[in-house]
C-alpha cells in the first residue's frame, strides 16, 4: 500500500500573531504541522505497519516547509515531497492542482490522507478539491476507518454527535479530525533517523503547473481584540446570580 | 441585483432556525432562491417566505455526491452569483463538494459577506484575527457561521419550483448507515447560549448539573478538551481549536481556565460569562462577567433562579 499524507507548516497555535501591513503577519513565530494533519500521519503510519507498505509525506511551500517534513519522518513516513513555492497558496485549487500532479509525478496513491482543515488559513476545501482534480471519492471529518480489499469504510462527524457509515472505493482522500487516534510524539533516535530519510524538492514549473492568478487573496487581515477584563460580579452566591441574570438581561440583553 | 441560492438545511425538527439569517444575508443580494432537497421536506415555503426567499426550488438527489452535482446543475440554470448555506457538518461537506463541481471559489465558516464586491469574512490563525478575503469567479460559495447574521423577516411571494439536475453514475461513495448520536440534541455550533464545563466537572455525572441549568436557559452543554480527554464528555460537545467553533449569544464557562486553544472556539461569542474559584484565572481577563466561586456552588443557583423568574 501507498500513503501519501498532505501536512501543512503552519504557526504554532500558541503563538501570537503579529498583523504587518494590510494583509501579512510576522512569520519569525514558531511553525509546526498542522494539527489535524498530525491524525493524518498517526493512522497513515499505523495503516503501514498493520498493511505494509510506505508513506510519503508531502508539502506544498515555502523552502521552510521542510521542516515539518522532517518531524512527519520522525513520527513515522518513509520519505518525503517538498513543492516549493514562493509561500503556500491561499488558493487551495492551486495547491490542490500541485499536491495532486506530485504525487502522480511520483507513481500515484492507494490512499492520500489529509487533515480537515487547516488552522492558520481554515479553508477546509483542500481535500476536497485534491479528490476533485485525481477524480477519486473523498471523506471528512473521519474519526474511524477500516481498511477492506479495494475499498475503506469509515466513520464520520455530520453534527449533533451523529456519524455516517461511509464506503468509498480506492484510491480516495480523507480528512482526518480528532478521535481517528492519539499521534505519538517523535522519540530523539526517530528525530536523529528522520536527518537520513530522504526529501525530495520539485518546483511547479517542474511539475508543469503555471502561475495563475489567485481566485481568493487576502486583501485585509485584522488582529481580533482579546476582550478587556470581566466585570466581576460581588456578594454572596445567590447576589452574583441575581445580579448575573439582571445584567444578562438588561445590560447585555441576551437572556 | 443578481441571483441569489440558499442551500436550506433541515433536521428532525425540520427547518433549522440558522437558515433564516443565511436568507436574510441572501436578500441583500437580490433575488433569493432556496434550494430544498425533496427528501429533506415539502412544507417549507411558508416559512421560507417569511424571510424573504423568492422561489423555493425543490431537487432530486440522494447521497453527498448526487446532491453536489444536482445543486451545481441548479446554479447553473438558475444563473446565480452566489450560493450560500449554514457551514454547519453537512453545509460545509455539501458546499464544498458543490463548490469543487463548479470549479468556484468557496469561503467556510464565514462571519460576514458583501454580495456586491464577492468579499467575505472570516477567521484565520484559529480565530486570532479576522480576514478580509476577496473571492473571484464567475459563481461564488459560501458557508456561513450560524447565528452571525440576525434573520430579518421580509414577508414574500413566493413560488415553488421543482429543478431536476443530473445525478451521476458509480460516484465511488456509498452512505451504509447514520448512527445516532444522544438524539434530539440541539448541535452546539447552532445554539443561541451555550454552558460549558471544564476540568474540574471531574466526571461524566457531574455534568447532570449544567444539563439541569441548560433547561432553564434554553441552551446546549459544551466541554473543554480536559474533560473530553478525561471520558467525562464526548468529542462532539468539545469546543475550541480542535473542537467546535461557536458563535451563541451568550457562553457561560464554568470551571475553565479560558486557554488560547478554548477561545479559539468560542471569542466571537457575544457575550462570555466565567465562573472559576481562582480570581486570577486568566479567563478573567477576557470575558465580560466573572463570577469567583466554586462552580458546584454557583451553577445550582443559577438554575434555581432561573427557575424562579
Ligand atoms: C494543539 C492543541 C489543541 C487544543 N485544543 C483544545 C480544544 O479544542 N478545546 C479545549 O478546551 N482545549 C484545547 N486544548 C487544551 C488547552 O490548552 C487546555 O489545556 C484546556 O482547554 C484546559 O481545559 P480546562 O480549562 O477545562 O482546564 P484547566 O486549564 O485545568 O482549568 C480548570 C480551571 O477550573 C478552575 N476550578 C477548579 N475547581 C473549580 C471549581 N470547583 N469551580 C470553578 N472553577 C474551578 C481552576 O481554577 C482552573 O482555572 C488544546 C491544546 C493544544 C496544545
Ligand atoms: N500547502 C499545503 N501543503 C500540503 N498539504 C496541505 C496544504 N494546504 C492544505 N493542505 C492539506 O489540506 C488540509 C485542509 O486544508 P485547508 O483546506 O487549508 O483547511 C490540511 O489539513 C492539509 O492536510
Amino acid at each position: 500500500m501507498k500513503f501519501y499524507v498532505c501536512v501543512k507548516h503552519v504557526p504554532d497555535t500558541a503563538a501570537s500573531i503579529k498583523v504587518m501591513g494590510d494583509a501579512d503577519y510576522d512569520k519569525t513565530v514558531k511553525f509546526v504541522m498542522n494539527p489535524y494533519d498530525e491524525y493524518a500521519l498517526e493512522e497513515a503510519v499505523q495503516q503501514k505497519q498493520a498493511l505494509g507498505g510506505e508513506v510519503v509525506a508531502i508539502t506544498v511551500g515555502g523552502k521552510e516547509s521542510v521542516a515539518t517534513l522532517r518531524s512527519a519522518l520522525a513520527v513515522g513516513a518513509d520519505r518525503g515531497i517538498l513543492v516549493t513555492a514562493g509561500t503556500v497558496f491561499l488558493d487551495s485549487g492551486k495547491t490542490a492542482q500541485a499536491l495532486a500532479t506530485a504525487i502522480e509525478k511520483d507513481g500515484g496513491a492507494d490512499l492520500i490522507f489529509m487533515g480537515k482543515q487547516s488552522v492558520d488559513t481554515e479553508g477546509m476545501q483542500t481535500h476536497y478539491r485534491l479528490a476533485k482534480t485525481m477524480k477519486v471519492p473523498v471523506a471528512n471529518e473521519v474519526v474511524s476507518l477500516t481498511l477492506e480489499e479495494g475499498r475503506v469504510v469509515v466513520e464520520h462527524e455530520v453534527g449533533a454527535g451523529d456519524r455516517e457509515v461511509l464506503e468509498l472505493s480506492m484510491p480516495c482522500v480523507l480528512g482526518a479530525t480528532k478521535g481517528l487516534n492519539e499521534p505519538r510524539y517523535p522519540k530523539l533516535p526517530d528525530i536523529l533517523k528522520a536527518k537520513k530519510k530522504p526529501i525530495q524538492e520539485m518546483n511547479l514549473s517542474d511539475l508543469g503547473i503555471a502561475d495563475q492568478a489567485d481566485t481568493a487573496t487576502v486583501a485585509k487581515l485584522l488582529a481580533l481584540p482579546e476582550r478587556g477584563a470581566a466585570t466581576m460580579l460581588s456578594g454572596s452566591v445567590e447576589d452574583m446570580v441575581k445580579e448575573l441574570i439582571d445584567r444578562l438581561s438588561t445590560e447585555a440583553e441576551v437572556l | 441585483m443578481s441571483n441569489i441560492g440558499v442551500w436550506i438545511e433541515t433536521d428532525h425538527n425540520g427547518l433549522k432556525p440558522a437558515n433564516f439569517g443565511v436568507v436574510t444575508a441572501a436578500k441583500a443580494g437580490g433575488t433569493v432562491y432556496a434550494f430544498v432537497f425533496s427528501e429533506d421536506g415539502r412544507n417549507l415555503s411558508e416559512e421560507l417566505g417569511r424571510y424573504g426567499v423568492d422561489k423555493v426550488v425543490f431537487l432530486n438527489g440522494d447521497g453527498p455526491v448526487e446532491r453536489a452535482s444536482v445543486m451545481a446543475d441548479a446554479v447553473r440554470e438558475y444563473k446565480l452569483s452566489t450560493l450560500l448555506g449554514l457551514s454547519s457538518f453537512k453545509g460545509r461537506d455539501l458546499l464544498a463538494r458543490c463548490a469543487c463541481e463548479l470549479e468556484a471559489p468557496l469561503a467556510l465558516d464565514a462571519t460576514g459577506i458583501d454580495l456586491e464586491t464577492g468579499t467575505v469574512l472570516k477567521s484565520h490563525f484559529s480565530g486570532k484575527t479576522t480576514a478580509t478575503i476577496v473571492l473571484k469567479g464567475d459563481v461564488l460559495v459560501c458557508g456561513l457561521r450560524p447565528n452571525v447574521i440576525e434573520a430579518q423577516e421580509a414577508p414574500a411571494e413566493t413560488e415553488e419550483v421543482v429543478f431536476s439536475g443530473n445525478v451521476p453514475g458509480d460516484d465511488g461513495l456509498k452512505v451504509l448507515e447514520v448512527k445516532k448520536g444522544e438524539s434530539g440534541k440541539q448541535d452546539l455550533t447552532e445554539a443561541d447560549i451555550i454552558i460549558t464545563g471544564g476540568r474540574p466537572m471531574d466526571s461524566a455525572d457531574n455534568f447532570k448539573i449544567l444539563e439541569e441549568c441548560a433547561e432553564q436557559l434554553g441552551a446546549a452543554v459544551g466541554a473543554s478538551r480536559a474533560t473530553v480527554d478525561a471520558g467525562f464528555a464526548p468529542h462532539s460537545m468539545q469546543v475550541g481549536q480542535t473542537g467546535k467553533t461557536v458563535s451563541p449569544k451568550l457562553y457561560i464557562g464554568c470551571g475553565l481556565s479560558g486557554s488560547v486553544q478554548h477561545f479559539a472556539g468560542m471569542k466571537t461569542s457575544k457575550v462570555i460569562v466565567g465562573i472559576n474559584t481562582d480570581k486570577d484565572a486568566p479567563i478573567f481577563g477576557k470575558c465580560d462577567y466573572g463570577i469567583e466561586g466554586d462552580l458546584f456552588e454557583v451553577v445550582p443557583a443559577l438554575t434555581d433562579a432561573l427557575k424562579a423568574r
